[in-house]
């Protein structure tokens, strides 16, 4: 029988001397999309859930010296977002495809990178806008970069004790764009099958300063494909540039045949939409 | 099973559920309050045949916690209607264009559609599509049901 007392704090420090009173008995809830699924198919049985929805604090997307994404913005708040969809476009392409508006409404940015699914649409944006994981504990805040977040499916660095904040990006030049592509066989509650996240910078509208490639559903945990992205810094934007950059990244990856896909076509997938979707990123910055 | 006491506004009342935390805030409708109009589909926040509206917001009831609507709104489709029991034009625009085959996810779509059209009273085909694409109508009948839905907004608009 599901049986769990709730308790939801409103300040931090509350969370953490309920975190440390009832140990692993205790599970964190932000929007319960997963946490509620995962309780209902008995793959968890907490006496305790202690909701992070009283933290008001941790549920505001905000610019000030880059930008602040709270661990409890919900994909909704992040979709409807003016600020983001222009100056951090990847991560509002992802957040407006997530599930349904009900789940929109709810599910939050933190949640979907706790819970740590190699499919986690927000993953990819947030490796390709080089965030910043901002963790807090009873000893006080750590930053972690997303990109040493995941240390495997549904496994990350955060600590038992710890919660997740916020994300820090740091500014972006109004040279850079980014874009993501979720490749799934629905447009809605569907799960991607390959993200590509792709954020670049462009000087004079031509030369490639700056590039960051993240993938998702591409290895066990959500990657930045690194070499790729050292290809593309200085380089002169043209069409087989990007077209090698697509097999750089490829390379890097190592998908999994799975109920979804094909390791074969989701390599090749990636090799097609790296350069899909850094050009999709030089329009937004040429359009800007 | 120890019971806490959650106060709401459930429908324009101002109420009160002794339920136990764990329960979801469809099994306090459906159980408590015994207003069985939000459904049980999947119970997993898939099909959206549990969809209500809590503070302008649709949202997944069966995967939503009792105690996260201590002092929320909430609205189900037993609330769509008026006070006189007059239909809601979601309601009327449903039964005319033939927005309802078997019935079983006519509540969750007139909730979706009507926190849409509560936001945005004029949308376009394509914001329709993506206002119900947490719905799934198992008889498909899913133009009509768009149909429907721009036939209530031009109610609504014609009203003005």
């Amino acid at each position: 029988m599901i049986d769990y007392d709730y308790i939801k704090p409103t300040t931090l420090k509350e969370v953490f001397t309920l975190l440390k009173e009832y140990g692993t008995k205790a599970t964190l809830i932000a929007g319960g999309t997963d946490v509620m699924i995962n309780i209902r198919n008995r793959e968890i049985s907490p006496d305790i859930l202690i909701s992070l929805r009283g933290l008001n604090d941790l549920c505001c997307i905000r610019k000030n010296d880059g930008y602040h994404i709270g661990a409890l913005a919900t994909h909704r708040m992040v979709e409807q977002s003016d600020m983001v969809k222009i100056e951090l476009s990847a991560l509002h392409d992802a957040a407006s495809q997530v599930g349904s508006v009900q789940i929109r409404n709810v599910a939050t940015v933190g949640g979907n990178i706790c819970n740590a699914a190699p499919s986690a649409d927000t993953a990819g944006p947030l490796l390709a806008l080089d965030a910043v994981v901002v963790l807090e504990g009873p000893g006080g805040r750590r930053s972690v970069p997303i990109a040493d977040f995941f240390t495997g499916p549904s496994a990350t660095v955060r600590k038992a004790d710890e919660v997740l904040v916020e994300f820090h990006i740091p500014e972006k030049s109004k040279h850079f764009g980014s874009a993501y592509w979720k490749h799934a066989r629905r447009r809605a509650m569907d799960l991607p099958l390959l993200g590509v996240a792709v954020g670049l910078a462009l000087s004079d509208g031509e030369e490639i300063s700056d590039a960051r490639i993240g993938l998702t559903v591409a290895a066990p945990v959500p990657i930045r494909a690194f070499k790729a992205e050292e290809f593309l810094r200085g380089k002169r934007w043209d069409r087989e540039v990007l077209a090698e950059a697509g097999r750089i990244a490829c390379s890097e990856a190592s998908p999994r045949d799975s109920l979804r896909s094909t390791a074969w076509y989701r390599r090749d997938m990636i090799e097609v939409f790296v350069p899909r979707m850094a050009a999709l990123a030089a329009e937004r910055i040429r359009n800007r | 099973m120890k019971r806490v006491s959650i106060s709401f506004t459930l429908n324009g009342d101002k109420v009160t559920a002794e339920v136990p935390p764990s329960w979801t805030l469809l099994k306090t409708l459906r159980e408590y309050f015994e207003l069985t109009g939000a459904k049980e589909g999947c119970g997993a926040g898939e099909c959206g045949a549990c969809t209500v509206i809590v503070d302008g917001e649709a949202v997944n009831s069966c995967i939503y916690p009792i105690p996260e609507v201590e002092g929320k709104s909430v609205t189900t489709i037993e609330g769509v209607s008026g006070q006189d029991g007059a239909l809601h034009h979601l309601q009327k625009a449903f039964l005319e264009n033939n927005g309802v085959q078997c019935g079983f996810c006519t509540p969750g779509m007139i909730m979706s559609a009507k926190s849409l059209l509560d936001q945005n009273p004029a949308p376009t085909r394509e914001e329709i599509r993506k206002s119900i694409a947490g719905n799934l109508c198992r008889c498909t009948g899913y133009v009509q049901i768009v149909e429907s839905i721009e036939k209530a907004a031009e109610m609504i608009e014609g009203e003005k």
